[in-house]
């Protein structure tokens, strides 16, 4: 009784979260650009948005900002929690609470606070404007700070002495972090990486306060979009991100689950 | 050996995190005057001064859209969690397929935060689809558009997904033989439920309500999209001074206000977490679930 209770609120609650999106899919096939009138089916609105002059563009900025800054972030985040982790324990308490300011911080405050940077950073180096660099250079100041938060409970649980003993054997310390160091904190590495570039591809309000006029990333482009009203492409390319993102996180969970069982076996 | 690393980042911080932190508060107290910057606290006084002499303090325009941020982010976060609760509990007891349902619930959240909002312009625009369905029905239409409900309708949405996780979390993870425990001593389930699970989820809940109530109330798409008028949310008003206006000074000053108003909102939240005390004076260790 009480769980058919339960059934039911649930399937309401996944009807109120995939309603919105299914009226965007079938409207994305409505030849008429009307909200209230189906006019047939129709593909017009995607050759629409593949012959977009700014949407292409836009897509291919967000997504090398995501790849570059999640890179450069994992690089920076790495090494820096290496860094941290070697220090004492108050100096450590005192950057991580630094570190941690960008994750608890409204982003509108981040997003601010970085444009106010830039700005007065051009005006102090006398070049330089607002754009894709900027855009870049904030994408990795707040992703750093998730990949030091991921990578340091994996270097924590490491032995510190297992980097000596590899130099005390012989291992040049290039190579004693390559085989030693590296793989016990891989996991943390990529989970930071990852979030990195979600994060980043998923932001809106930090690309907007930090990208300068001219430029745009797929989220500063639909706001602009969105915000002089309904647009069908809109519809068109929502229905291709859903198809994209159900299609890599059915693959990412069916991998997971696959390795849960073989970890049981 | 290690120690030099950090070194480098040490710099980076203070240049991409505190530098641009005190270059906020900078601007806030200062202002540009004909002889150069001078330090002043009239952007502060200027958020909390009347337009007219002896206008009622919450008529006062800045006044209205920072009462009405915190009310609609109040009112979407007791929402959200009204909705989410039952969800995380339904997901946390009942269910066998928990990873797919969960996964389910998940979707939407990786999509375009910015399309989830433009979805509703679509359903609650005068000739939209909510307003088809009712009219099909044979009921009045609604014109919610541009209204308050539709801010909170966007930041329900958007942010509901952050009220479930966290609870689900803590339900799933609470010891069963404390609750059977508590039916073994002649609990019914209404006893069990607001005396053993309820208070044992708290550092969920707590969570849930941070997590919602932070990005609702300093959000300025939502309120941009779907909201109506050109003052809505403090977020408009920031936005609106840095990328229209131009007055840093002022927008500064405000969002100086803002991360003032959510510290002074978590601290109430926290003030919930006030460990009840169980009728023979032993307390609940709420730390360690988490």
């Amino acid at each position: 009784m009480i769980k058919k209770a339960y059934t039911v609120y649930m399937g309401l609650m996944l009807f109120f979260l995939y309603a919105p999106i299914a009226v965007l899919m079938i409207f994305s096939f409505n030849y008429s650009p009307s909200r209230n009138y189906w006019g047939g089916f129709s593909l017009r609105w995607y050759r629409d948005l593949f012959n977009d002059p700014h949407i292409p563009q836009a897509l291919f900025n967000t997504l090398v900002i995501a790849v570059l800054s999640s890179l450069i972030a994992t690089i920076i985040g790495t090494i820096a929690a290496m860094g941290i982790n070697s220090l004492g324990r108050k100096t450590k308490s005192i950057i991580i609470g630094v570190t941690n300011l960008p994750v608890f911080n409204p982003e509108i405050v981040t997003g601010v606070s970085l444009m106010l940077l830039f700005v007065f950073g051009i005006r102090v180096l006398g070049f330089g404007e607002m754009g894709f660099a900027t855009l870049l250079m904030a994408h990795v100041s707040f992703n750093v700070s998730y990949v030091i938060l991921s990578v340091m409970p994996r270097l924590r649980r490491l032995d510190g002495n297992l980097f000596e003993a590899a130099m005390d054997l012989g291992a040049p310390p290039m190579r004693a972090f390559v085989q030693v160091v590296l793989p016990a904190i891989r996991p943390g590495i990529i989970t930071g990486a990852l979030l990195a570039f979600t994060l980043s591809v998923d932001d809106f309000i930090v690309s907007f306060f930090t990208i300068g006029p001219g430029v745009n990333n797929l989220s500063t482009l639909i706001f602009s979009m969105a915000r002089r009203g309904i647009n069908p492409r809109i519809n068109a390319l929502s229905t291709i991100i859903f198809i994209v993102v159900m299609i890599l996180l059915y693959i990412i969970n069916r991998r997971d689950s696959k390795k849960r069982k073989e970890h049981l076996a | 050996m290690k120690r030099i690393f950090v070194y480098p980042y040490i710099l980076w911080m203070s240049v991409f995190i505190v530098a641009p932190l005190l270059i906020v508060l900078w601007f806030s107290v200062t202002a540009t005057a004909p002889d150069g910057t001078v330090f002043t606290f009239y952007h502060f006084t200027r958020f909390f001064a009347p337009a007219f002499e002896g206008q009622p303090f919450f008529q006062r325009i800045y006044i209205a859209v920072m009462t009405r941020s915190i009310r609609l982010a109040v009112v979407s976060t007791i929402v959200c969690f009204v909705l989410g609760y039952p969800l995380a509990y339904a997901l946390a007891k009942f269910y066998s397929h928990r990873s797919f349902l969960l996964f389910l619930f998940m979707v939407p959240l990786w999509m375009n935060f910015l399309l989830r909002t433009y979805a509703w312009l679509t359903i609650l625009e005068q000739n939209g689809v909510l307003n088809a369905v009712l009219s099909f029905l044979g009921l009045p239409t609604v014109d919610l558009l541009f209204t308050d409900t539709a801010v909170v309708i966007g930041m329900v949405y958007n942010f509901l997904p952050f009220m479930v996780l966290p609870i689900y979390t803590v339900l799933r993870d609470m010891d069963n033989s404390i609750i059977e425990a508590a039916q073994d001593l002649g609990a019914n389930r209404v006893q069990v439920f607001l005396r053993v699970v309820f208070p044992m989820s708290m550092s969920g809940v707590i969570s849930g309500l941070t997590m919602v109530f932070m990005p609702a109330v300093t959000t300025f798409v939502i309120s941009n999209l779907l909201g109506g008028g050109q003052f809505i949310l403090i977020g408009n008003l920031i936005e609106r001074q840095f990328i229209h206006v131009g007055d840093w000074h002022f927008g500064s000053a405000m969002a100086i206000i803002l991360i003032v108003i959510i510290l002074f909102m978590m601290g109430l939240i926290k003030l919930i977490d006030r460990q009840p005390k169980e009728p023979d004076g032993a307390t609940v260790e709420r730390g360690t679930l988490y």
